[in-house]
C-alpha cells in the first residue's frame, strides 16, 4: 500500500527499519510513523474501545483522536500516529494501561522564555518568526517531530494574494518557514523543541505564566516558565453520527491527507468522501493523484461549499458530486466493506428509496473541525461558543489577545479559518506579544518605530482575506468573537 | 443557485467566450466565476492582460491583449485556466496536468470533457515541466471540440 509513484512527491525510502508489533516483525522505513508503518502491513485495526471491545483504527493521524495509543518500548499510551519508527521498536497494543499522572524517572528541565508558542504549525511558526527576528527570546514547542502543522500534507498550491504565497504548495511554504524559523533560532535567542507536548498550564504570578510540557519517548518532563504564552494548536477533525461511524475505514480526510501525502501510503483503493467542502474536494483529488479511485463525493447541503475550480477538477477526472446526499451507514465485517448513501429531502431527512449501496474500503469524513483550545481553557480565558467559527473558542481582541493578559490565540485554535489567515494571526499575535514585552533591559528587543505601523498593516490584510462571500463565515465568526472582547474589556 | 455550485461543472454560458479571431491567435481562458480572495494570475501575465476589480473578484482577459503565453495556467492554483487557440480544422488546448504517467510528445491520448466523458482523439504536441511540479499539456483536438476538452487521459 505505499505509494510508489507520485506526481508531485517524492518519497525517499532509503532506511529500512524493523520493529516488533504484539511480537511480529514490521517492516518500516525511516520517517514512518509506527501507526502509518502497521497501515502500511495492512494493519488496520490499532486498538479496541474500553467498553464494547470494537475495533478502532487510524482517524486523525496527527494525534487528536486518541484511537491508536499504544504501549511503546514500555511506555504506556503512545500516540503511535506521531511517534516516529525506530529500529528495534517493541509497540504492544489494547494494553489498556490508566495513565497514572506520574512521571517515574523522568529528567526535569527547566525552561525559560519571553514568549511561549505552542503549536509550530503555520500560525505558530509566523508568530515565533515574527517576535524571534525582532530578538525577543521565544521556545516554540510541538508534540511532532515535524514543523508546519497540516502544511506538511498540502500538496496544493495556495490561494490568496502573491505577497501571502499564493500559488506555492503548502509543503513548499511549510519548508520555508521551517528554514527561516532554524535560521532564527541558529543565530538567536529563539528555542525549537519538537516531539515535546505541552499538556498543562498551572497559573501565573509575577508577570509569568508556568506551564508543563513532556517528551515521553525520551522521558523528559520540563517546567516551562514565560511572560507570554501563543496557543496555536490547530484543530481536530469532526466526526458524523451514523451507523459504522467507528469501523476501521473510516478515517478523517485529514487523517488520510496524512496518510498519503506525508507517509506516502494509500488509506484502501476505493473511498466514499463525505463533504464538499475545499477539503472534501482538495483531499478527493489528491486521492486520485495517489492513485486512489474516488466513487464519488456526497455532500449533504444542497450546493458544494468548497470553490468550484476545486470541484470542476474532481468532475473532468470523472468523479461524481451529489449534493442533498449523505451516508445512511458504513458497514463491514471488521472493517469497511461499503457504504449507503440516501438523498436528503429540504428537512435533512434521508429520502426512502433513494439509497444506493456504494462499495468502498475506505470512508473519509470531511465534515469540518474543531478548534483545539483545551490549554487555553485550562488557562482560564474567557470561552463562547460561536458556531461560525467551530466551536468554543477563547474570545480574543484585534491583537490576538485573549482575557488573560499575557496569553495570545492564533490560527485554527482561535476559530477554524485556514493557513493563509492562521499565518496572518500568527505574525498579528507574535508581533503584538513583542510589542507587549515593551524591549529594552531584560525584556525582549527593540521595539521599533515601525512594528505598530507593521501590526496594522498585518490586521489590514487579515481583514481583505475575509472580505469575499467564502470569507464570509470567518468574518461573521471573528466580528462575533471581537464583539464580545469588547463587551468584556478585553 | 447557480448550476455549478448543485454539480461542479461551469457552463459556457458562464464564461466570457473569446471572439473567432481572438480564439484563432490562442488566448487564455479563465473558468474562474466565484469571487475567491486570489490573484497569482493577474501578477503572472507578461503583458497585463488580465485584470481584477478586487482580489475577490474573478479575472478578466483582455483577449486582445493576451498573447497565449499560458504563464497564467502554470500559476493558478485552482488550475481553472487554459489557453485555447482554435483554427480552421483543429484546436490547440494547453491545459495543467498533475497526473502520472505523464504525456510524451507525439502521444496519442483520450481528450475529455468538463464532466470526465471520452469525447474523442487528442495528439500531445508540447509537455512543459514547471519547477513546481504542475506539468503544461498542449493537445491537438478537432476544432469543434475546442471549448469542451478541459482533461485528457494517458493510456499507457
Amino acid at each position: 500500500m505505499r505509494i510508489e509513484k507520485h506526481p508531485i512527491l517524492h518519497f525517499d525510502r532509503k532506511r529500512e527499519m524493523h520493529f516488533l508489533y504484539n511480537g511480529k516483525k514490521i517492516r518500516a522505513f525511516e520517517g514512518e510513523t509506527i501507526a502509518s508503518a502497521l497501515h502500511a502491513a495492512d494493519v488496520k485495526v490499532l486498538s479496541h474501545s474500553v467498553k464494547y471491545h470494537r475495533p478502532r483504527g487510524f482517524f486523525c493521524g496527527i494525534g487528536k483522536c486518541s484511537s491508536c495509543l499504544m504501549r511503546v518500548n514500555g511506555v504506556p499510551n503512545i500516540r503511535t500516529c506521531i511517534t516516529p519508527v525506530e529500529d528495534g521498536m517493541v509497540v504492544e497494543s489494547d494494553v489498556n494501561d490508566l495513565p497514572s499522572g506520574e512521571f517515574p524517572g523522568a529528567e526535569k528541565r527547566e525552561l525559560e522564555a519571553e514568549i511561549l508558542v505552542v503549536g509550530a504549525g503555520p500560525a505558530g511558526i509566523s508568530a515565533a518568526i515574527e517576535a524571534g527576528r525582532r530578538g525577543a527570546s521565544v521556545l516554540l514547542v510541538d508534540e511532532n517531530r515535524m514543523m508546519g502543522g497540516q502544511l506538511i500534507k498540502q500538496t496544493h498550491k495556495f490561494f490568496g494574494s502573491k505577497k501571502e504565497r499564493a500559488g506555492t504548495r503548502g509543503i513548499e511554504i511549510a519548508r520555508v518557514l521551517e528554514n527561516e524559523v532554524r535560521e532564527i533560532a541558529e543565530h538567536g535567542r529563539t528555542k525549537i523543541l519538537l516531539g515535546t507536548s505541552v499538556f498543562g498550564y498551572y497559573g501565573r504570578s509575577g508577570g509569568m505564566h508556568f506551564l508543563a510540557a513532556v517528551d515521553r519517548m525520551n522521558n523528559v518532563l520540563y517546567h516551562i516558565r514565560a511572560k507570554k504564552v501563543i496557543f496555536s494548536c490547530g484543530a481536530q477533525e469532526n466526526m458524523l453520527t451514523f451507523p459504522g461511524n467507528d469501523l476501521p475505514g473510516v478515517y478523517g480526510a485529514g487523517g488520510v491527507q496524512t496518510l498519503m501525502n506525508v507517509y506516502g501510503i494509500k488509506p484502501g483503493n476505493r473511498v466514499l468522501m463525505i463533504g464538499a467542502g475545499n477539503v472534501g474536494l482538495i483531499v478527493s483529488y489528491q486521492l486520485l493523484q495517489a492513485g486512489v479511485e474516488v466513487d464519488r463525493v456526497v455532500e449533504a447541503l444542497p450546493r458544494i461549499g468548497g470553490y468550484s475550480v476545486h470541484a470542476a477538477k474532481l468532475r473532468r477526472n470523472g468523479v461524481p458530486i451529489y449534493t442533498s446526499h449523505s451516508v445512511k451507514e458504513v458497514y463491514g465485517d471488521g472493517r469497511v466493506e461499503g457504504a449507503i448513501v440516501a438523498k436528503l429531502d429540504e428537512n435533512w431527512n434521508f429520502v426512502e428509496g433513494s439509497e444506493e449501496d456504494v462499495k468502498c474500503d475506505t470512508v473519509c469524513l470531511a465534515v469540518g473541525l474543531t478548534p483545539s483550545a483545551r490549554l487555553l481553557f485550562q488557562a482560564g480565558v474567557k470561552r463562547s461558543y460561536i458556531p461560525e467559527a467551530g466551536g468554543h473558542v477563547a474570545i480574543h481582541n484585534r491583537e490576538m489577545e485573549t482575557s488573560v493578559k499575557g496569553i495570545y490565540v492564533a490560527g485554527d485554535s482561535s476559530g477554524i479559518e485556514e493557513a493563509s489567515t492562521a499565518m496572518l494571526e500568527g505574525k498579528i499575535a507574535g508581533l503584538s506579544a513583542f510589542i507587549s514585552l515593551g524591549g529594552g533591559a531584560g525584556g525582549g528587543g527593540d521595539v521599533d518605530m515601525d512594528s505598530g505601523r507593521i501590526l496594522e498593516e498585518y490586521m489590514a490584510t487579515l481583514e481583505d482575506m475575509r472580505m469575499g462571500p467564502f470569507g464570509s463565515k470567518a468574518r461573521k465568526a471573528k466580528e462575533k468573537i471581537l464583539q464580545e472582547a469588547s463587551n468584556e474589556g478585553i | 443557485m447557480k448550476e455549478y455550485e448543485n454539480t461542479g461543472i461551469i457552463g459556457i454560458g458562464e464564461l466570457r467566450i473569446p471572439s473567432d479571431e481572438q480564439l484563432e491567435r490562442g488566448v487564455a481562458i479563465t473558468e474562474c466565476v466565484q469571487d475567491i480572495p486570489c490573484n497569482p494570475c493577474v501578477d503572472a501575465c507578461p503583458v497585463n492582460a488580465i485584470s481584477m476589480e478586487t482580489i475577490n473578484s474573478p479575472p478578466v482577459v483582455d483577449f486582445d491583449r493576451c498573447t497565449g503565453c499560458a504563464q497564467c495556467v502554470a500559476v493558478c492554483p485552482g488550475l481553472a485556466i487554459f489557453v485555447v487557440k482554435k483554427e480552421e480544422k483543429a484546436a490547440r488546448i494547453t491545459m495543467p496536468y498533475e497526473f502520472i504517467p505523464l504525456p510524451e510528445k507525439g502521444d496519442r491520448v483520450r481528450a475529455i470533457d468538463r464532466e470526465g466523458n471520452d469525447v474523442g482523439d487528442a495528439e500531445v504536441l508540447r509537455v512543459v515541466k514547471k519547477k513546481d511540479g504542475t506539468y503544461l499539456v498542449t493537445v491537438q483536438v478537432d476544432a469543434g471540440l475546442a471549448m469542451a476538452v478541459r482533461n485528457i487521459r494517458v493510456v499507457k
